[in-house]
């Protein structure tokens, strides 16, 4: 593998198309993830999204915050050329649901907020609660790397230029 | 920011290599070898280590068992002394004046100055207590994957180092592109063509 900090700067352009592809399929193909996780009911944008524009050697960023924020300025940063590099997003099943920031560059999570869990009163209830926690954690990171692994597959396929992108392109457009 | 926390920050890790057997002794031994030590009456500015998870003042994991479940559950902790320049200058300034007094001269050489500025350093050192910072983790033996709980850069990297020393093992950061060679179910081939990726154009 190369190194570490040259290969997450070079290639830190796969995760900001990632998001952006995210981005796309929330608001065009929400059965797919259903496909991706049986229990999943919704996946959509959160209250924070940030874009990334460098074309002509300067870098513009655009960020758009807010529970009822508008998104056309973000698809008419789009049109530009920008990119996502930054998403807020809400991941509901029947009866629970996270919320979590992605950071393009590093696919870490943050402000990652799970479903609430049981009050702690003994040790062998911290023991539970990080379990409980861990597994809730999981189900999260869990999803992130299948939407990402997906993602690869797609991007190392015709299937990319051929149709992905041209589906993207419009969608932009609209 | 812990696991415990409302909200969280989590880096993933793979973990490279196999840990020698027994697989719990040589984990206690490595906490218990780098486990962090009291720095509030030394003249260290900074110390880093492990301590137990949820009980961070304490690195006793016999007391506080480190295995939950099938995950190994601990916490790094840095303790780093942050004296404010206006107060190592005050004290600089005071010595410097008494040193002044004590040879009758009008000037110290820039030896002398250092010596003092050391001197002034070691003196706060040890009367300032250091401030704790607590990162959290969570390490899967069996999948060889490891959740930190924080984002920061200087605290990823004083893990990768920490856990290094501590365990023998390579903790490899995820992020696209080592997600892309590591832990994707990518072929070879496919690994291989990752690296030719050029950035798509979503513009006409």
């Amino acid at each position: 593998m190369l190194d570490v900090a040259v290969a997450y700067n070079r290639y830190k352009f796969i995760g900001n198309e990632f998001l952006t592809w995210l981005w796309f399929t929330i608001d065009t193909d929400q059965h797919f993830f259903q496909t991706v996780d049986g229990t999943i009911t919704s996946l959509y944008l959160g209250n924070r999204i940030v874009l990334e524009n460098n074309i002509n050697d300067t870098s513009e960023l655009i960020t758009i915050k807010g529970d009822d924020a508008g998104l056309e300025e973000g698809i008419l940063s789009l049109r530009k050329g920008a990119v996502v590099i930054e998403i807020n997003l809400c991941y509901k099943t029947e009866n629970q649901d996270w919320k979590f920031t992605l950071k393009g560059e590093s696919l870490s999570f943050s402000s990652l907020k799970v479903p609430e869990t049981g009050p702690v009163e003994t040790q062998e209830d911290i023991e539970g609660m990080v379990l409980e926690k861990a597994y809730l954690y999981e189900k999260a990171i869990d999803l992130v790397n299948r939407l990402f692994n997906i993602f690869l597959k797609l991007r190392y396929t015709v299937e990319w230029n051929q149709n992905t992108v041209p589906k993207i392109k419009k969608w932009i457009r609209v | 920011m812990g696991i415990l926390s409302s909200s969280a920050s989590i880096t993933q890790y793979c973990v490279e290599g196999k840990i020698s057997e027994p697989v719990m002794e040589t984990v206690a031994n490595g906490l218990k070898r780098h486990a962090i030590e009291e720095i509030d009456d030394e003249s260290s500015d900074k110390a880093i280590g492990w301590t137990c998870f949820n009980n961070p003042f304490s690195s006793d994991f016999n007391q506080t068992p480190f295995l939950i479940g099938t995950y190994f559950v601990f916490s790094m902790r840095i303790d780093k002394k942050t004296i404010p320049s206006k107060i190592i200058k005050k004290y600089y300034t005071l010595e410097m004046k008494k040193r002044l007094e004590k040879s009758g001269r009008e000037f110290l050489s820039k030896t002398e100055k250092k010596e003092i500025k050391d001197h002034v350093l070691h003196v706060l050192n040890l009367r300032i207590p250091a401030t704790p910072n607590i990162y959290d983790l969570i390490w899967s033996y069996e999948s060889s994957t490891l959740w930190f709980f924080s984002n920061l850069k200087g605290a990823n990297e004083e893990l990768e180092t920490l856990f290094t020393r501590s365990f023998k093992l390579k903790l490899i950061r995820l992020f696209p592109y080592s997600m892309a060679v590591l832990t994707s179910p990518l072929s070879n081939l496919e690994k291989d063509a990752v690296s030719q990726f050029t950035p798509t154009r979503f513009t006409e």
